[in-house]
């Protein structure tokens, strides 16, 4: 219970409980994320993935435990804004990029930087902000289609702009809430290339329900069950683990 | 940088209007002024005064559409603001009267010689000078926008609730302007207005030069409410009234973004209320009803809302059908408005720009098929 509040993880949890009308979404909840890594969140259906990412995100407050990022601040303390401005970015379950935008005007509201609203009126566009736009449009594979109104875009290039939107943001850690949900098969496998990608610069926190997906991402996984911690390790080893078997692979 | 910062944000279509509305406002005071009354070029007198009343509409649905067609905002309380602005102008034609009133008393109005005032309430000092007068138009507009913004957006009330607390807040005005002992003339209002700036409101060069300033205004809107759309920040603002909570999460504070359009659009009403009363003669409570603020959301639904033309062609449109129906067949005008709710919610939620620019678009792609 006791642990060091200065930690040298990017993200730690420890005991967060959350309930909801008694029932508890997140029981006791422990986490580690380290700088650079990325991490699979797998878990039946209502294991408390989003939840989690409530909290973290400052979205939801947790009846008790502590969220820290980067080693000193309190995210149980923070608003929305202010977790944002710190360096998390979160892509939700359900695409929500600005549909009346353009996929260039999206990623520019994402950028990082400008976000007082009297600066932003006369604010103009900047040679490092261009680059950095064609940069993101490359590694989401969205640069033929910058000038196209987000709502005509597809299923799968919605959800490439949120990752972008999000790298747009030059966030520390990124949270991706179930990027795979509705994908083609070929979609699904571009998206795990653009998340590796997307790796290679930054923290990554990944939840998703596609088996393959997560194979092909190869990274270390935690499985969540019931508001707690399951199982931890390569897919290979949580896979093998006979409780993961009984609440999830095994169903 | 400020010239750049308003022109910028003007497409092609804005400008145009932008010149269309000062070439209106310029031609039709002239042709009442300069004509003789036979020729027909003549604009008669009630013409210059419909067109004077017909622009602070306009102006008033340009500010209602401003917080509502860009940032989600629908406010059913934006005539408080008009009836503020209008108020403010009253107060000072009102001291312009001096002694010419009926009871003669060179300091105090007459509804309050009436009411038995022995001094001039302290609010309404100042109100002898037009630049404070015109200080108070703008002022106290903005911060009644201001703090109710400010309470409003820090406690992320939205939506209907919002709405519902603008309706109350014109209400709450009605009512107490409606007392004789708040110190606006209660029930009666202000009028019997002599002259503004020593010309007297009733001729028609006043009238000419006031239609004029009216249309100025409302130009001077459109540019300054294009150059906001129009920058970065309009770009964030309709994010915000489509995504509020995404917005969020990318680390915007919106409340600056709502308050700075809100107290903006208040501004606006404000001045074009006050351009309103020396037109129409009188400000009373009647201003502050309820269903003056839901006319006006029914001008920007009718000409589009969320783009700037929009309002004004609706807000014309509007008046024009009631000026005509309620001189007309004036128990039919209510059911009028009634039915072009509903057939504008139905069939036009884009108002008739949205429909303009439908029908261009099919024009265009059935050129490209037929080529
Ligand atoms: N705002 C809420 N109010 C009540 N119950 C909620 C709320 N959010 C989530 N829950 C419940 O908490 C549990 C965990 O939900 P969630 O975190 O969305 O699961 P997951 O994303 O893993 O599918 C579910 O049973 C869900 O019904
Ligand atoms: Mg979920």
């Amino acid at each position: 219970m006791n642990a060091p509040r200065s930690t040298s993880a990017l993200l730690y949890l420890s005991g967060v409980t959350v309930s909801f009308d008694g029932f508890k979404a997140l029981n006791n909840l422990s986490l580690l994320v380290e700088p650079g890594e990325m991490r699979a969140i797998i878990g039946p259906n209502g294991a408390g993935k989003t939840t989690m990412m409530d909290v973290i995100t400052g979205k939801t407050r947790p009846d008790s435990g502590e969220v820290v990022f980067d080693g000193t601040a309190d995210l149980t303390k923070l608003d929305e804004a202010d977790i944002a401005t710190l360096g998390i970015g979160r892509k939700f379950q359900k695409p929500t990029v600005f549909e009346n935008h353009t996929v260039r005007d999206n990623l520019l509201l994402a950028l990082a930087g400008l976000r007082r609203w009297y600066r932003l009126l006369l604010a103009q566009p900047t040679k490092a902000e261009h680059d950095r736009l064609e940069h993101i449009l490359d590694i989401v594979r969205l640069g033929p289609q910058q000038h196209m109104l987000a709502a005509r875009l597809s299923h799968g290039q919605k959800q490439w702009l949120e990752i972008g939107m999000l790298l747009a943001q030059n966030p520390k850690l990124l949270l991706v809430d179930e990027p795979v949900a509705g994908m083609t098969d070929v979609e699904t496998e571009t998206t795990a290339q653009v998340l590796r990608e997307v790796n290679k610069s930054h923290s990554v926190v990944v939840v998703e329900h596609d088996m393959s997906f997560v194979r092909a991402l190869d990274v270390k996984v935690t499985v969540l069950h019931e508001g707690s911690m399951l199982a931890e390790g390569s897919l290979d080893q949580v896979s093998a683990d006979p409780r993961v078997i009984e609440v999830y692979l095994g169903r | 940088m400020m010239t750049r910062f308003l022109w910028t944000g003007m497409g092609r279509n804005l400008r145009l209007f932008v010149l269309l509305v000062l070439t209106v406002g310029i031609a039709v005071p002239l042709l009442n002024v300069l004509m003789p009354q036979g020729s027909p070029l003549y604009v008669p007198s009630y013409v210059l005064q419909l067109m004077g009343k017909y622009l602070c509409y306009a102006s008033l649905a340009l500010a209602v559409d401003l917080v509502w067609g860009f940032c989600g905002i629908l406010s059913l309380g934006h005539a408080a603001f008009f009836g503020l602005g209008g108020y403010c102008m009253g107060m000072y034609l009102m001291r312009q009267i001096g002694t010419r009133g009926v009871y003669g008393n060179p300091v105090l109005p007459d509804f309050m010689v009436f009411l038995n005032y022995k001094e001039l309430p302290w609010f309404w000092y100042g109100f002898d000078q037009f630049w404070f007068a015109a200080a108070m138009v703008v002022l106290v507009p903005s911060l009644l926008a201001l703090a109710l913004g400010w309470f409003a957006f820090r406690s992320r009330v939205t939506g209907v609730y919002l709405s519902i607390i603008t309706q109350a807040m014109t209400f709450a005005l009605l009512l107490a302007f409606f007392r004789n002992d708040m110190g606006f003339g209660g029930n009666n209002g202000l009028t019997d207005f002599k002259d503004i700036l020593g010309y007297s409101v009733q001729a028609d060069a006043t009238r000419a030069v006031l239609c004029f300033a009216s249309a100025l205004a409302l130009a001077l809107f459109l540019v300054i409410s294009g150059a906001v759309v129009g920058s970065r920040f309009g770009k964030a603002l309709t994010a915000v009234r489509d995504a509020e909570s995404r917005m969020r999460f990318l680390g915007y504070r919106v409340e600056g973004f709502k308050l700075f359009v809100f107290v903006l659009s208040a501004a606006m009403a404000g001045i074009a209320g006050a351009l309103y009363v020396p037109q129409v003669g009188i400000i009373n409570p009647s201003e502050f009803a309820p269903g003056n603020s839901i006319e006006a959301v029914l001008w920007v639904a009718v000409g589009g809302r969320g783009t700037l033309v929009g309002p004004v062609i609706g807000a014309f449109l509007v008046n024009f059908a009631k000026t005509w129906l309620t001189g007309a067949l004036p128990e039919v005008w209510l059911f009028a408005l009634g039915a072009l709710f509903i057939v504008v919610t139905l069939l036009l939620p884009k108002g008739i720009v949205g429909l303009w620019a439908q029908i261009k678009s099919r024009n265009l792609a059935r050129k490209a098929v037929s080529a």
